[in-house]
């Protein structure tokens, strides 16, 4: 079932002129045969709307801060930012030959606990002291400061406070002004960390071996039930070498080193976006915007790929890979696939995942009739060839931009990356999308719903309306779409599975929404007292 | 029990003028609580014949929750308790915070004993945030006197403070009760700060004029009703003790738009000096 304008109607009908006319613009029913339907994104959610967005706190050190391994993560604030963000998103990790067992601390949860005398005295000394003992007890190789809300309104000057600790500690310590009422989402939290990693820790590592060949980063992965690890056994299998994944499973030494790949790769468009554009500026290394999730999307990926290379060698060899994981994947995917065959869903997660998670669940014949994102921008739905008449206003223009320039050693063309002609480059270019995402829209069918910053009456309606088979989002729209009959799934901890990327991770995903779906469970949430209603 | 509020611009002499109104009302037999509402923790010099030792932050932070009354709330010119709120040292953290808290922790302290005729705040210079507003938020200090004198700034303060006053009055009871204007020997002052009073409402409760002695007494860390009591400049404070405990005037002000504010000053002030 597919929504209708009269159903959409029904849903906004509740809402105040000035509301309606805001929220209209936020949702688009796609209908191909518009040249291009336009959504609104990334403005401030109106006041007294239960959205299901998160702050620039959560993003900063919740996405993309957090991961790193070999960090130990102080969140300055009272102690509840910092508990209610420690791995909930299961940002796995593990030692390596890079990071030592006891050099992997991401795990802990640091807070200076501001209490309030910290609030009228000022933090400063506590967190000072708090970095000392930090220092003392775990000996990490950085330490990230983030920020919350209450430090940005006594002005508490963490920059000073890390300077002065890196001075006596000799180690090197990241301060991030990512107070929560930055931005009008996560979206500029991610911002935020993206110019700080890129000014003062990617590119200040010691330069590869140059003889390696098929260099890669993988950004915006954040290895949640380990599917980082996935992508990089099947990379791996085929011959590349994955100089760092930002930021799941990452170390800080890793990330020193990001400017070494030859190409880099991005999962999440969103979060990360900002660091493949700058590196494309300042080291001239290329970027493919790829997708891991699904089978068809990951071969698809996987031939980009190779011939991002040009070499036949390396072309063969995926194709070899793919051979051999698809006969072994296959009979298990069309096992699920006949369970799962005609079913429906709605997804809203990430900054590139509800795209992402349409691939994923074709191969297993359902459809994803609404999705949407809490914190995207307008390429992220439309794609970047919009970028150019995105209206910036005062929210975005309130988070810094860095301008760079060419390093002038570092800097390369992209040709000379990915170790070819230019001529042979420009061929590439039309036959492969380079810095380029299309976004999800061209993925989605007539009368499907786009929708940004859904909000949880609007989820509610069209859960009633729709009646989808799953609903793929976070812990705040779980439990009610499932109290609604509707199993849910939690797309930031994988409700304790994972990895769903690459080929093992599709039947790993396949098993677990057939599970859901099919749990008896379902036939039993109406309450006694609505049976009785019923009758 | 009156809880009485004082403001006005910085360096106008609000915790001089609360101190030896304070002084002339305790000598004229009355109980009264000072509350000093500004980090320097200054309020209570002249009362306490010297700087408070522990202000309520200070002790918060020290002791922690174990706290006694006994700690922060001093004896001082007369019996007058003090008690300053205290906060943090300049450029760091958050002294409005400091203020609601210190005040919060005062209450549920049982500082506001039944048997105060009067408790007096005396607060940092503008309404700059929430915090600065503590002592006229609901329940609080119901009367505000603003300290003012002929200069622009003085009287653009008191316009701005009005301006807060106006806001808290809407919802509740607190109300303007005068304006004091503590002399600067501006040309024709009285009939400005009278004129100006009378515009935002209310009324000029007194005109202190200036004395040297003032500066003298502070200097020896006493107020002036404590210094010199047979003085010419205790007599007009005990006259704005007077007036404060006689008033009857209480008003939601109505502030001026900038425009107004300076035709005032030009029909009063500067026109005439030309």
């Amino acid at each position: 079932m597919s929504m209708s304008e009269e159903m959409m109607g029904d849903m906004l009908e509740k809402y105040p002129e000035k509301v309606l006319k805001n929220r209209k613009k936020h949702i688009t029913i796609v209908d191909t045969s518009q040249a291009c339907q336009q959504i609104e994104a990334n403005t401030r959610t109106i006041p007294g709307i239960i959205t299901q967005r998160g702050c620039a706190y959560a993003g900063c050190k919740g996405v993309v801060v957090g991961p790193i391994k070999d960090m130990v993560h102080i969140v300055h604030g009272p102690v509840g930012c910092s508990y209610y963000a420690w791995g909930t998103r299961r940002n796995k990790a593990r030692a390596d030959e890079n990071t030592p067992a006891d050099k992997v601390v991401s795990t802990l949860c640091v807070t200076t606990d501001m209490q309030e005398s910290d609030i009228v005295f000022g933090g400063e000394k506590k967190l000072a002291r708090m970095i000392d003992e930090v220092v003392e007890a775990f000996h990490p190789r950085a330490i990230s400061i983030c920020a919350t809300c209450p430090v940005g309104l006594i002005g508490d000057d963490i920059g000073a406070v890390a300077k002065a600790a890196q001075d006596r500690h000799g180690i090197q310590v990241l301060s991030f002004n990512c107070e929560g009422y930055k931005g009008v989402s996560q979206s500029a939290g991610h911002h935020i960390a993206n110019n700080n990693l890129m000014e003062h820790v990617i590119g200040t590592g010691p330069d590869r071996d140059p003889n390696d060949r098929y260099v890669i980063n993988i950004l915006g992965e954040y290895n949640i039930g380990g599917d980082g690890w996935e992508m990089e056994r099947i990379l791996g299998d085929i011959g590349y070498k994955v100089n760092c994944v930002l930021t799941g499973d990452t170390s800080i030494l890793e990330i020193k080193n990001l400017h070494q790949a030859h190409l880099n790769l991005v999962q999440c468009h969103r979060s990360i976006n900002y660091i493949a554009e700058m590196m494309e500026t300042k080291y001239g290394t290329p970027w493919l915007k790829v997708n891991f999730i699904g089978v068809e999307a990951t071969k698809k990926t996987l031939r980009e790929m190779a011939l991002c290379f040009g070499d036949e060698a390396l072309i063969q060899k995926t194709e070899e890979i793919i051979a051999r994981e698809e006969a072994r994947i296959m009979p298990v995917i069309e096992h699920y696939r006949k369970i799962c065959q005609g079913k429906t869903a709605f997804a809203f997660v990430g900054g590139s995942r509800s795209h992402h998670y349409m691939h994923l669940l074709r191969d297993l014949g359902m459809e994803v009739v609404v999705a949407g994102y809490e914190f995207a921008h307008r390429d992220d739905y439309e794609g970047r060839q919009v970028i150019p008449s995105i209206k910036i206003d005062a929210d975005s223009k309130n988070i810094p931009e860095l301008h760079l320039t060419p390093d002038a050693e570092k800097f390369q063309e992209a040709h000379v990356h990915l170790n070819m002609s230019k001529e042979k480059f420009d061929e590439l270019n039309k036959q492969v999308p380079l810095s380029y995402y299309e976004g999800m829209q061209p993925d989605m069918k007539d009368g499907e719903v786009m929708i940004d910053d859904c909000n949880h009456h609007e989820l509610e309606r069209m859960v009633r309306t729709l009646r989808p088979d799953l609903v793929f989002a976070g812990v705040r729209d779980k439990y009610f779409v499932q109290k609604l009959g509707v199993p849910g799934k939690q797309m930031h901890s994988y409700d304790y599975s994972g990895p769903y990327a690459g080929f093992n991770g599709a039947m790993n995903f396949a098993r677990d929404i057939t599970n859901a779906m099919t749990t008896p469970a379902w036939k039993l949430v109406t309450a006694p007292w609505e049976k009785q209603n019923q009758q | 029990m009156r809880q009485v509020a004082i403001y006005g611009k910085g360096g106008i002499g609000k915790s001089t003028t609360t101190q030896n109104t304070v002084a002339a009302l305790a000598v004229a037999g009355k109980k009264i609580m000072v509350v000093g509402c500004d980090p320097k923790a200054d309020s209570t010099r002249l009362l306490l014949h010297g700087l408070c030792q522990k202000t309520v932050m200070a002790t918060l932070r020290d002791e922690g929750d174990d706290l006694e009354l006994d700690d922060i709330l001093k004896p001082g010119f007369m019996g007058v308790k003090c008690v300053e709120s205290g906060g943090p040292e300049p450029g760091v953290g958050c002294a409005g915070r400091g203020i609601i808290t210190s005040i919060n922790l005062l209450e549920s302290m049982g500082a506001y004993t039944p048997d105060l005729d009067y408790v007096f705040y005396d607060v940092l210079g503008d309404v700059v945030c929430g915090g600065f507003a503590m002592p006229i938020r609901e329940g609080k200090a119901e009367e505000i006197y603003i300290v003012a004198s002929g200069e622009l700034m003085a009287l653009y303060a008191a316009n701005n403070i009005a301006k807060g006053i106006q806001k808290y009055a809407d919802t509740g009871k607190v109300r303007l009760g005068g304006i004091i204007c503590n002399s600067r020997k501006v040309d024709n002052e009285y009939a400005l700060l009278k004129a100006f009073a009378e515009e935002l409402g209310s009324q000029l409760i007194h005109f202190v004029p200036r004395d040297n002695l003032v500066q003298r007494a502070e200097i020896n860390k006493k107020t002036v009703m404590d210094f010199e009591p047979e003085s010419n400049q205790a007599q007009e404070y005990q006259k704005l003790a007077n007036a404060i405990d006689t008033n009857t005037m209480f008003v939601k002000p109505k502030p001026m738009e900038q425009d107004r504010l300076e035709e005032l000053m030009m029909q009063h002030g500067f026109l005439d000096a030309m």
